[in-house]
């Protein structure tokens, strides 16, 4: 029952996806009718919904986007602060010198005209989808643990409740077959970091397979998202290196000559401890942008099959692509989870080599 | 291209947003839920060493009740057996006394009887000899008299005494 239940939710995931891909295939479809040409652009279309942007896109109604206008926070080194509506700037409009570029370098960006009429970009603060899902995202987070939390403090010896029972047996998992492996004996310190990596990026990975408002944004495979995460394991991992695990970055026990005149092993050492969090900020990036991909292009083949062929081929095809989006769909809900599992772990075994103690 | 380029914006709103969560998090969520689960945890294993050994003392006391038990029968049968033996032999002991006191009271009703007997014989010898005195007497007399008749007088005398022995 359960099974099918899952499978039902699948489907139907698939189902708005295709026709969220509709609606923007109609957007498309209206904006080439503008340049007076009628052809399905794949490329704007999947990187429209895996990119960011200023307003959260819903639908579409006889050619009127429908969609929620997030607030653009923009600062010009000429200019100062500014604070506005994206429902000013869109289809092209223009307020206060402030429009969204078209083509170029700043593609979808919004820019101001300089002086020597360059398009210039502003430092961007605005609220944009990626932003708003994760101040989301953020605010879930919140709403589960500090209730839960609050819960387990007052009755620490109490029988937690079906929605606790299900993060508790998480938070479990976690701990003891990820953390304490690999932390050993103070996994204590680490751990409510490692959770909340764990939990931000699961919760990310999920909110961003559903495909309506306000859920759909593509953040955790967005570099930005997953560059900070990785920082941060970064800085952890240094901050609380042991003295031992310095000594071996500077000091390794190799030939001398390997490190006196010119600190070759350190070198080598020093980038090493970059490349792992730069191979988990990739990691966690690819894997989700790709997961996102595949269903884009996947519901892009029904648009493009029909503007080759016709609409009984496109609607053909649709079975196919909806067949094989399901398919997809189950594939990432378990990548979700594999790749929040994947990240914590690995952090914390770079945590855990960093807290390495001086051998006899 | 700009998709794997990282934005501003994007870093800084991440870097506050996420740094905001981890901290609220660190500080008031999971510490609570993880010390409570490890202190639940301690307490059920706790709890569950507990009932292991309240079962393994009752085990204990089944088996000293048994014990006990087995104990107290096997005293009952002692005791049991000890009447038995005293009973035995205070049957015994009074049927000896019985019988001593019966071989007693026929001992002496016994030794009455003979008594009785010599007593009952003697009188008869002290009568036999008044009865022979007193004939003798009376043939001395007659004697006397006539000797004829004297015999016949004898005669009838002993023929008295016959009837009267």
């Amino acid at each position: 029952m359960k099974k099918i239940k899952y499978i039902l939710l699948c489907v139907m995931m698939a189902f708005s996806a295709s026709i969220y891909a509709e609606n923007t295939e109609e957007n498309a479809g209206h904006d080439a009718e503008a340049h007076q040409e009628e052809k399905f652009d794949a490329g704007s279309f999947i990187f429209g919904h895996i990119g960011d942007s200023y307003e959260f896109h819903i639908t579409e109604i006889n050619g009127h986007p429908v969609s929620v206008p997030l607030p653009i926070i923009v600062y010009s080194s000429e200019r100062g602060w500014y604070c506005f509506s994206s429902s000013r700037v869109a289809h092209g409009h223009e307020y206060e010198g402030w429009f969204i570029a078209e083509g170029g370098s700043y593609d979808g960006k919004i820019v101001e005209l300089n002086a020597e009429g360059e398009q210039v970009r502003p430092f961007d603060l605005s609220i944009t989808k990626n932003v708003f899902a994760l101040l989301l995202s953020c605010v879930i987070l919140l709403a589960i643990f500090l209730p839960m939390a609050n819960r387990y403090k007052k009755k620490p010896l109490g029988v937690p409740c079906t929605s606790d029972n299900i993060f508790e047996v998480v938070i479990n998992y976690i701990e003891d077959d990820v953390i304490k492996p690999a932390l050993g004996k103070n996994y204590l310190r680490f751990s409510p970091y490692l959770l909340t990596v764990f939990f931000f990026i699961l919760l990310n990975n999920l909110m961003g397979l559903i495909p309506i408002f306000p859920f759909g944004a593509n953040l955790t495979g967005n570099i930005s998202v997953t560059l900070v995460l990785a920082l941060f394991t970064y800085l952890i991992t240094n901050i609380f290196g042991t003295k031992e695990y310095y000594k071996e970055i500077f000091w390794p026990e190799v030939p001398v000559f390997l490190k006196a005149p010119i600190p070759l092993m350190p070198l080598i050492e020093v980038i090493g401890t970059l490349t792992k969090p730069i191979a988990l900020m990739i990691r966690l990036f690819a894997n989700i942008f790709a997961g996102h991909m595949i269903i884009l292009v996947l519901m892009a083949l029904i648009f493009i099959f029909t503007s080759l062929m016709g609409v009984a081929v496109g609607a053909g095809v649709s079975v196919v692509s909806v067949a094989f989006s399901v398919f997809m769909y189950c594939l990432e809900l378990l990548v979700a989870f594999i790749q929040a599992y994947v990240f914590t772990m690995l952090s914390a075994i770079f945590i855990g080599l960093s807290q390495v103690e001086h051998h006899h | 291209m700009n998709l794997f380029l990282p934005d501003s914006g994007l870093v800084v709103w991440m870097l506050i947003a996420f740094s905001l969560v981890f901290f609220v998090l660190a500080k008031f969520a999971w510490p609570s839920i993880l010390s409570s689960i490890k202190e639940r945890e301690e307490h059920i294993a706790e709890s569950l060493k507990k009932a292991d050994e309240a079962t393994q003392a009752l085990a204990g006391l089944e088996l000293k009740g048994k014990e006990i038990i087995a104990q107290a029968q096997a005293q009952q049968m002692n005791l049991v057996k000890d009447t038995k033996v005293l009973t035995d032999k205070m049957i015994a002991d009074a049927k000896l006394e019985a019988k001593k006191q019966a071989e007693l009271i026929i001992s002496d009703a016994q030794a009455k009887i003979q008594k009785d007997k010599e007593n009952a014989i003697q009188e008869i010898r002290n009568e036999v000899a008044q009865l022979s005195i007193s004939i003798a007497e009376k043939v001395l007399k007659k004697e006397l008299s006539d000797k004829k008749a004297q015999n016949a007088y004898i005669e009838t005398l002993l023929k008295e005494n016959k009837s009267l022995s």
